[in-house]
């Protein structure tokens, strides 16, 4: 007599007949029919027409009977609330009765009822419930507390049972304890804002009790809890990772990867010299190993995390390279996976295995595992600098199986070790055209046709190969399009004479015959490129490559320190925030890993920056070539100053308005080069006390024809970085007017004519207010002063730092680009006086967390020679009080963009140490008005 | 927390659902199917899966796929480890877990099921605690239940689920106190071409079934403890005891149950067992292939080898095999391409050995890939590892019981390439 043959009854009539069979007197016929429906119900059948029927079942002391109304119950409440109140009087009783299961039961089972109507009778028994003395009942009712938030969120915090819930942290139930904490951090979830689990060093102690002794899942739930708690130190850290570690060794998977993400965290709070950090290191690779050998669905969770701990702390899993083995009965998922972290984890110790590997999976038959195992092998080549010789004989070989994929993928993966290693193996390109004719897939054609190009000259038929690809241009993928124009320019360039036909062909289709607006601009400023100045062609397109990431898959590093808060979850299995994909608007809080902070005992922290220390004077170095692409492009040049180099088609520059720098100046001029490849480090307001700043000093002392103080020049820009031309300047405040002085040294052997400068946009949009007017030509070894007013309704662009001017000069030989910082004083202008009653109200008006307070230290001066040194750069004293012998000097600066910036000087005559407090609607000028403070008070 | 839960057979029958929150229409699986249809093999259908609105987190054992639906933010191996553990329990109450199986007992699935989890949080997943609530049905409980009306649930909240040994009832009771215990290590190895060993590593479990009246509290030592650096215990044992002593000591539950699992890791030295000599070559021009293959015993500290079975994926271009077995049955589905070849004890005087040849495709190139060959086999009273039990001792109860220990070695992912 088995369950299944509730299943058959699938005739007309079949609710009729239950329904008799519910309102039969005897029990057993009773219970058989509720067993019925219940059938029914699983299989998706609409028994909802029952409801009443099997509601009059629910008084009864069968307590199967009692459940499986229940069950009915849950399922179709929502649809008819209006009987569900009929089942509200038996739930109260039932929370009365004296066992404690019933109790349960009645709780558990009134939470999952989901209609508004009924709730506002359950808050009563709940709230019975949740005091019960049995701790069964309480653990239950804490959960109902959570089902109830869901259905009505208001009801739950007016009723205090939030506050109850709290309390439950502490009950002396280890179980209660976890399902109050798993309860809570579910409403926690639906309002991050609130402070539901406010943890502290006695809560958490509670919590790490508990972790003892609770069920697997509790411990889960505790340990997620956890991790979101910051310790206050790094002896807190490590005493809540050595109660966690054990946790470590626990069947349930899950349990152990809650304990890595909680060390994970903790750990980066702990210092590197400590004997526990390594000790803590080597715990955590067992464990992680273990979970490779759980069930495929586990391992590839554990795989997605694990790929996300090697990138943060590679060192843990560095010596286990061989459980990362593919065996052949791994389900695809797994294998890609093992894949992805194998090439993380090779180095030159373990490569000759790896590739051993990896050629193995190369012949396997899933065409999507061959496809990444090929991919493989070329970033092993690029990863492992020694390993690339035999990564690329490995690759030669799979292309001789003539496999037809493996050959493609082989061929994309070569193209890149071509660019990472130029003129090394290029003694394979024979082999690689044997199999032109195989290629079908548009990222290999096009690598292909990228290699022919690049390497033209070595090939003897390159203008017939790349013929061949022409005949079906219109066919092709824009990316194979793409490519083929620019390799048949590259030919063109380095073999001019035959292949004159085959380029005006190209450029014809591409532009006349393409709709493709890409290709077409492409082809364009090819063309007139071509027409007008081949030299500048060849520079422009044969022009040296940025060189190939080595890791070009990993994450960035802020993220990947947010995907290790969340190790375990959704977001580590996606390898994305909860932002990019947690339903709905609900505010996703960032988590971060805490910052290192040492107890104040230890003596061991030699890292920890002090707090509010400036950021450095070193003003900042245009940085990675990427950036400074883009940078540049940004540069409003004028036309006597050239445009920013094309770029090679190797480098797809999707966003690049190639055609908005103004076509014709680019035609015009002849001084293309490359970007410089490091940038030029300048100094400025480096504190020198020169004679040059004595000289300004006595002009000031003149009277109101005062100029603000002017820092010594300093090396802008160094000969050796720009073909012989050194620049050196520092930038002045003269009755309201902003000039750059610039000092011109031609350190070359040649002429230099054709001055101009740019500047890029800035954050106080400064901007040359005439052009750089150099009038005789500058011979080899003379040099000129020059001063250049700026003026300050250019372009707005917020920098970093806030101070940071980016200027690019031009002269007859190239074009240099280098970065400096002004000292914001320059900008404090004259009416910056701030009426009295003003200042008072715009002091108080500002908030509190806007001000920032500084020392100024080592600054031997009176609060009246304090007072006219500032007020010469334009900082005006408002009023002088006296407090408790501290002279207070309250003053006021405006900046050419209309910012205030409202100040408290506090002078102890005696004490060489100044307090400066200010107060300013955009606090991010604080810094640098501080700064400019000091700049001029010691000089 | 897991919102709801859809049973889904391999012909895409959704066959159960069950919700613990508010119901989700199962058109929701619709993602599921896609997923299961781009899947070549129902093997590779990724256990997770983005819809618009949920996740689905699935397993597949017994050709089941057990589909988890989720809603916000849950740690997916806490879900999947639960859907493990709800097979297990229906394998724990029902002998097999199959579809049909299910079917018949699906008022117990669903008591069950609604007893593990309360609104999407695991309530009771302890099989004991479950036992206690609903009683697992058997033949002699469905006859008298029938006669005398009385339910297979529990009316008794169940005592273990409030103590500290929530894996323990109290009041168990005994005629004969026993406790077994059977370490047992599987093999995970990959060999090359040339016989050398690539990987290997061991997975070792100690599966108890202690049937002991009262509440003992058992130690267990052994001879060398230091073999088990990688370990995971079962909830009952003492881990301080075993960081400080290297002895595990734990109040058993009642029944069976998993002690501890370990890994000794491929840095320690692994033996292997047995050797396969394989020849196996597909000529480029004629259609016929040849193949032989022969199994030997190579470190097995003198043990006899038996239950060895060696399958093979042979490539698609193979039509079919004709071979003699020096011993054993074999069989070549030519519609799989699975060869499989039953061999049996291995005899050290007289290898067992597979000879013959293979029909290709006629006209195709031979094929790209090689066949790994799979092995399977046990070793009786040898723990390959090492590792040897001490002593175990009883405490706590008057009672002397009787102990055993059994050791076995068998394979687990063995493979060997050619």
């Amino acid at each position: 007599m088995t369950d299944s043959k509730y299943f058959t009854t699938t005739k007309k009539g079949e609710i009729f007949e239950l329904k008799a069979e519910l309102n039969s007197d005897k029990k057993e016929k009773k219970k058989e029919a509720v067993k019925k429906v219940i059938a029914s119900m699983t299989v998706g059948k609409d028994v909802s027409a029952l409801f009443p029927d099997v509601v009059n079942c629910m008084q009864t002391d069968n307590l199967e009977l009692k459940k499986l109304v229940y069950l009915y119950l849950m399922n179709y409440a929502k649809s008819q609330p209006d009987m569900a109140i009929m089942a509200v009087n038996t739930f109260v009783k039932d929370c009365e009765d004296p066992n404690p299961l019933i109790r349960a039961l009645a709780v558990r089972t009134m939470g999952c009822i989901r209609v508004d109507k009924i709730t506002e009778y359950l808050c009563e028994p709940l709230r019975k419930c949740l005091k019960d003395e049995d701790p069964y009942v309480r653990k239950t009712a804490a959960v109902c507390v959570a089902k109830l938030h869901d259905i009505n969120a208001q009801l739950v915090e007016d009723q205090g049972f939030l506050d109850t819930l709290k309390d439950l942290i502490s009950d002396s139930n280890p179980m209660v304890v976890a399902n109050a904490v798993a309860a809570l951090s579910e409403i926690a979830e639906s309002h991050p804002s609130s402070n539901l689990l406010d943890l502290n060093p006695q809560s958490i102690n509670k919590l790490l009790t508990a972790l003892n002794e609770c069920t697997e899942w509790g411990q889960i739930f505790i340990l997620d809890c956890l991790a979101n708690y910051t310790p206050k130190d790094d002896r807190e850290a490590q005493s809540i990772c050595e109660r966690v570690t054990p946790r470590l060794s626990h069947a349930n998977s899950a349990v152990v990867l809650s304990a890595v993400k909680v060390l994970m965290k903790f750990m980066e709070m702990l210092s590197k010299d400590l004997d526990y950090y390594g000790t803590l290191l080597k715990k955590l690779a067992p464990p992680l190993v273990t979970l490779l050998s759980a069930e495929p669905e586990l391992q590839y969770v554990a795989l997605r995390n694990i790929n996300l701990i090697v990138q943060k702390r590679p060192e843990i899993l560095k010596h286990e390279m061989k459980v990362f083995f593919v065996k052949y009965n791994d389900p695809i998922y797994v294998k890609l996976e093992k894949l992805d972290i194998m090439i993380r984890l090779a180095s030159q110790a373990n490569i000759a295995q790896v590739l051993a590997e990896l050629k193995e999976y190369a012949t396997e038959v899933d065409v999507d595992f061959v496809r990444k195992a090929v991919r493989a092998i070329g970033r092993c080549a690029i990863k492992v600098e020694q390993s690339a010789e035999r990564c690329v004989s490995t690759l030669l070989d799979l292309i001789q199986t003539k496999v037809n994929y493996v050959v493609q993928e082989a061929i994309v993966v070569i193209k890149d070790i071509f660019r990472k290693y130029p003129n090394k193996y290029e003694s394979v390109i024979a082999t690689l055209c044997e199999n032109l004719d195989s290629l079908d897939e548009p990222e290999a054609r096009a690598a292909m046709i990228w290699i022919v190009g690049e390497y033209a000259e070595r090939i003897d038929n390159a203008d017939e190969l790349l013929e061949s690809f022409l005949e079906g241009f219109h066919d092709e993928s824009t990316q194979v399009q793409l490519q083929l124009l620019t390799a048949i320019v590259k030919l063109f360039l380095k073999k001019p004479t035959e292949t004159q036909e085959l380029v005006q062909q190209v450029l014809s289709l591409a532009t006349q015959d393409s709709d493709n607006p890409d290709l077409r601009d492409r082809g364009y400023i090819y063309w007139r490129l071509l027409s007008t100045d081949p030299v500048a062609a060849k520079e422009v397109v044969l022009a040296e490559k940025p060189l190939i990431s080595e890791e070009t898959d990993l994450i960035e590093p802020t993220l990947l320190d947010e995907l290790i808060c969340y190790i375990g979850t959704l977001a580590s299995v996606y390898h994305k925030p909860p932002s990019a994909f947690v339903e709905g608007g609900r505010g996703v809080v960032h988590k971060s890993l805490p910052p290192r902070t040492a107890s104040s005992e230890s003596t061991e922290s030699p890292e920890t920056a002090p707090a509010g220390a400036p950021p450095g004077e070193q003003p900042d170095v245009i940085p990675a070539q990427g950036d400074l692409l883009g940078d540049l492009l940004n540069l409003d040049l004028g036309p006597p100053v050239s445009g920013p180099p094309l770029t090679t088609s190797s480098v797809q520059m999707g966003a690049v308005d190639l055609l908005g720098g103004g076509l014709d100046s680019l035609i015009g001029d002849n001084n293309f080069g490359a970007p410089p490849a490091a940038a030029v480090p300048a100094r400025v307001g480096a504190p020198i006390g020169s004679g040059l700043s004595d000289l300004f000093d006595l002009t000031s002392g003149v009277g109101t024809l005062s100029g603000s103080y002017v820092a010594p020049k300093a090396v802008w820009l160094p000969a050796m970085k720009a073909k012989g031309l050194e620049i050196s300047g520092t930038f002045t405040r003269q009755v309201g007017s902003i000039s750059m002085d610039l000092q011109l040294t031609n350190k070359a052997l040649q002429v230099m004519t054709d001055f101009a400068i740019q500047f890029n946009r800035n954050s106080f949009g400064l901007a040359p207010a005439a052009p750089l007017q150099v009038h005789a030509p500058l011979s080899p070894n003379q040099t000129v002063e020059i001063s250049l007013p700026l003026n300050t309704v250019g372009s707005v662009m917020k920098m970093e730092p806030l101070n940071n001017l980016q200027v690019a000069v031009k002269n007859n030989i190239d074009v240099f680009y280098f970065s400096t910082l002004y000292p914001l004083h320059v900008l404090f202008v004259e009416d910056g006086k701030m009426d009295r009653q003003m200042f008072l109200a715009t002091w108080k008006d500002i908030p509190n967390e806007n001000e920032a307070q500084f020392q100024i230290r080592d600054c031997p001066l009176n609060a009246e020679t304090a007072s006219s040194k500032l007020q010469s750069s334009n900082i005006f004293t408002i009023a002088k009080r006296n407090v408790e012998g501290q002279d207070m000097l309250y003053q006021s600066l405006k900046l050419t963009n209309g910012i205030w910036v409202l100040a408290e000087l506090r002078i102890q005559p005696g004490n060489p140490s100044f307090t400066l407090s200010l107060k300013c609607r955009a606090p991010e000028v604080s810094q640098h008005v501080y700064q400019a403070y000091e700049t001029i008070l010691k000089n | 927390m897991i919102h709801s839960l859809f049973l889904i057979n391999s012909s895409g029958d959704i066959f159960l659902e069950k919700h613990w929150k508010s119901v989700v229409s199962r058109s929701v699986c619709d993602y599921f199917f896609e997923a299961q249809e781009r899947a070549t093999e129902a093997e590779n259908v990724p256990p997770v899966i983005p819809t618009p609105h949920h996740y689905l987190l699935s397993v597949y054992r017994h050709k089941i796929f057990f589909v988890a639906v989720i809603q916000t933010e849950v740690p997916p191996l806490f879900v999947i480890e639960f859907l493990h553990r709800v097979v297990d329990t229906f394998q724990d109450y029902f002998g097999v877990c199959s579809e049909p199986v299910i079917k018949d007992n699906v008022v117990v699935v669903y008591e069950v099921l609604e007893e593990m989890l309360d609104n999407g949080f695991p309530l009771a997943t302890e099989s004991n605690i479950l036992k206690e609530l609903i009683k697992p049905p058997t033949i002699l409980r469905t006859v008298v239940n029938t006669i005398t009306g009385s339910t297979n649930v529990g009316d008794q909240l169940p005592t273990g689920q409030l103590s500290v040994v929530p894996w323990r009832r109290t009041g168990v009771k005994y005629t004969n106190n026993e406790a077994y215990f059977d370490v047992i290590e599987e093999i995970d190895a990959i060999i090359d071409k040339s016989g050398s060993t690539v990987a290997a590593e061991i997975q070792g479990v100690i599966d108890a079934c202690v049937k002991l009246t009262g509440m003992p509290d058992l130690t267990l030592s052994f001879m060398n403890p230091r073999l088990l650096d990688d370990v995971s215990f079962h909830p009952c044992v003492r881990f301080k005891r075993w960081e400080s002593e290297r002895i595990l000591s734990f109040i058993p539950p009642d029944g069976n149950f998993r002690l501890l699992s370990y890994h000794v890791s491929a840095q320690n030295l692994v033996a292997i067992p047995v050797y396969v000599k394989h020849n196996i070559s597909f000529r480029d021009s004629s259609s016929l292939g040849r193949f032989e293959i022969t199994v030997g015993p190579k470190q097995t500290m003198g043990k006899t080898i038996e239950g060895v079975i060696v399958t093979s994926q042979m490539p698609r271009g193979v039509l079919n095999m004709s071979l003699t077995p020096s011993q054993g049955a074999h069989t070549f589905d030519p519609v799989t391409k699975m060869l499989s070849w039953d061999v049996g004890k291995i005899n050290p005087q007289k290898l067992p050995s597979l000879k013959g040849t293979m029909s290709l495709q006629a006209g195709t190139s031979k094929p790209d890939e090689n066949p790994t060959i799979n092995l399977q086999f046990k070793i009786q009273q040898l723990a390959i590892s090492g590792l040897k039990v001490n002593r175990l001792d009883m405490y706590g109860e008057k009672y002397k019981p009787f102990k055993g220990i059994k050791y076995m070695t068998k394979a687990g992912k063995f493979q060997v390439r050619t």
